[in-house]
């Protein structure tokens, strides 16, 4: 808030929605989201590759017991919804929940914190430094998550189904007669591709939202602070609960496909 | 809210962070926790058999004291009955050889008692045909009367 001077509420919040970007057009990167994720991607894969080299069957260390917990608790949910053999979904889901876990994290991070440190060491001006540190309140991430997981879905429908089976799935239902097979298609095209979307949208609005009361509270002056507590403590729910809820349904949608009718 | 490249660039890192998972994360992790409940489980079968064993073991530890107690009780009850069965044997051969040294004694007090009568008849006889042969002097032949003598010795 130290600019906030002589900033308007409105401009202030703009401000702070601003992706640092590079490129122009479509190939505009956002660097912050992308740089914040691959990072926390990095952070994941460091500590969980660490404990899986040093992996022990006997007595496990602290930081070991902490990685297999959230390691069997995927591994639970993973088994309690998916009951083919498939050596993907549960990696694939242990990614999803703990680098979304992450992501979402930074969340508390305080809204000027890392403007701030980074105007104090590079000396550029605050109001040139746009700097959105949670990825997943961009749409770019979460459609990115969101469409690697519909190509899967895709992928093990022909898989499982082979391509009449899946195009059969299309079209012979919810409706049995054969002149209701476009209808059919439509309704399941929207079915299908709703999926992805609402896995990406609900993500990407929950934090968005989130951020977005995170730096309303961070205009109304001194008492934020107490407010700021608050919004945070509510997001110890909101934060694994959005992570648990992106990876269950992956694990349902991964599931789905599975199923022959 | 714009979709551009960083859509890209976030579906390769997935992409790529999904496989390094499935490769070098996943596999070593739950290897080792799928390990370690084989040993636990294993460990608790084993516990439970130890227990079934030790509780048989005790079992037959019980009986076998029994038995070495029953054993006992039946080797005392024996001794005492040989013990018993020795002291009875020796009374009765204490009394046999009683008897015999009594019926000894007695024959031979009768032995000597016949041989000491028999001697004091003789003499008594002696003693008779001398007292007559004093009383009678010349009169008594002791061979023509020695019929009437041996009467008289046998009378006495």
């Amino acid at each position: 808030m130290s600019s906030a001077a002589e900033l308007t509420s409105q401009e202030y919040i703009k401000h702070h929605l601003t992706n640092l970007t590079v490129g122009e057009g479509f190939w505009t990167v956002h660097v912050d989201s992308l740089g914040w994720s691959i990072f926390l991607g990095l952070v994941f894969l460091t500590i969980f590759r660490s404990v899986a080299k040093k992996a022990q069957t006997g007595v496990p260390g602290k930081l070991q017991c902490a990685v297999e917990m959230i390691v069997e608790f995927v591994d639970e949910s993973v088994k309690s919804t998916f009951h083919g053999k498939n050596p993907l979904i549960a990696p694939l889901s242990l990614t999803i929940f703990v680098w979304v876990l992450l992501m979402n994290a930074m969340d508390w991070v305080p809204v000027d914190l890392l403007s701030n440190v980074i105007s104090l060491v590079s000396g550029i001006e605050l109001s040139h430094i746009y700097m959105k540190p949670v990825p997943t309140t961009d749409p770019n991430i979460t459609f990115a998550l969101a469409l690697g997981v519909f190509v899967l879905v895709i992928y093990y429908s022909i898989k499982v189904k082979g391509i009449g089976g899946f195009i059969k799935e299309l079209t012979t239902q919810p409706f049995g007669h054969w002149s209701l097979y476009p209808v059919n298609f439509i309704l399941e095209m929207v079915t299908l591709l709703a999926r992805p979307l609402s896995l990406a949208l609900r993500l990407f609005g929950n934090l968005y939202a989130g951020e977005l009361i995170f730096l309303l509270i961070a205009t109304i002056g001194l008492f934020q602070l107490p407010v700021h507590f608050l919004w945070a403590a509510f997001h110890l729910l909101v934060i694994p609960l959005q992570a648990f809820i992106f990876m269950m349904l992956t694990i349902v949608y991964l599931s789905l496909a599975h199923e022959d009718h | 809210m714009d979709i551009n490249a960083t859509l890209i660039g976030q579906l390769f890192a997935f992409i790529v962070f999904v496989i390094f998972c499935m490769k070098y994360v996943w596999p070593p992790i739950i290897g080792a926790i799928e390990a370690r409940q084989a040993t636990i489980a294993d460990g608790l079968a084993a516990s439970d058999r130890a227990a079934k064993e030790l509780e048989l073991a005790q079992g037959k530890a019980t009986a076998q004291l029994k038995e070495a107690k029953a054993q006992a009780a039946e080797i005392i009850e024996a001794a005492k009955k040989r013990e018993t069965q020795l002291v009875e044997e020796a009374a009765v051969k204490a009394q046999a050889e009683k008897d015999k040294i009594l019926a000894a004694g007695h024959a031979e007090i009768e032995t000597e008692r016949n041989q000491a009568k028999e001697e004091l008849r003789q003499q008594v006889a002696i003693l008779a045909v001398a007292g007559a042969e004093r009383i009678l002097e010349r009169s008594i032949d002791a061979a023509a009367h020695s019929d009437i003598l041996d009467k008289l010795v046998a009378e006495l």
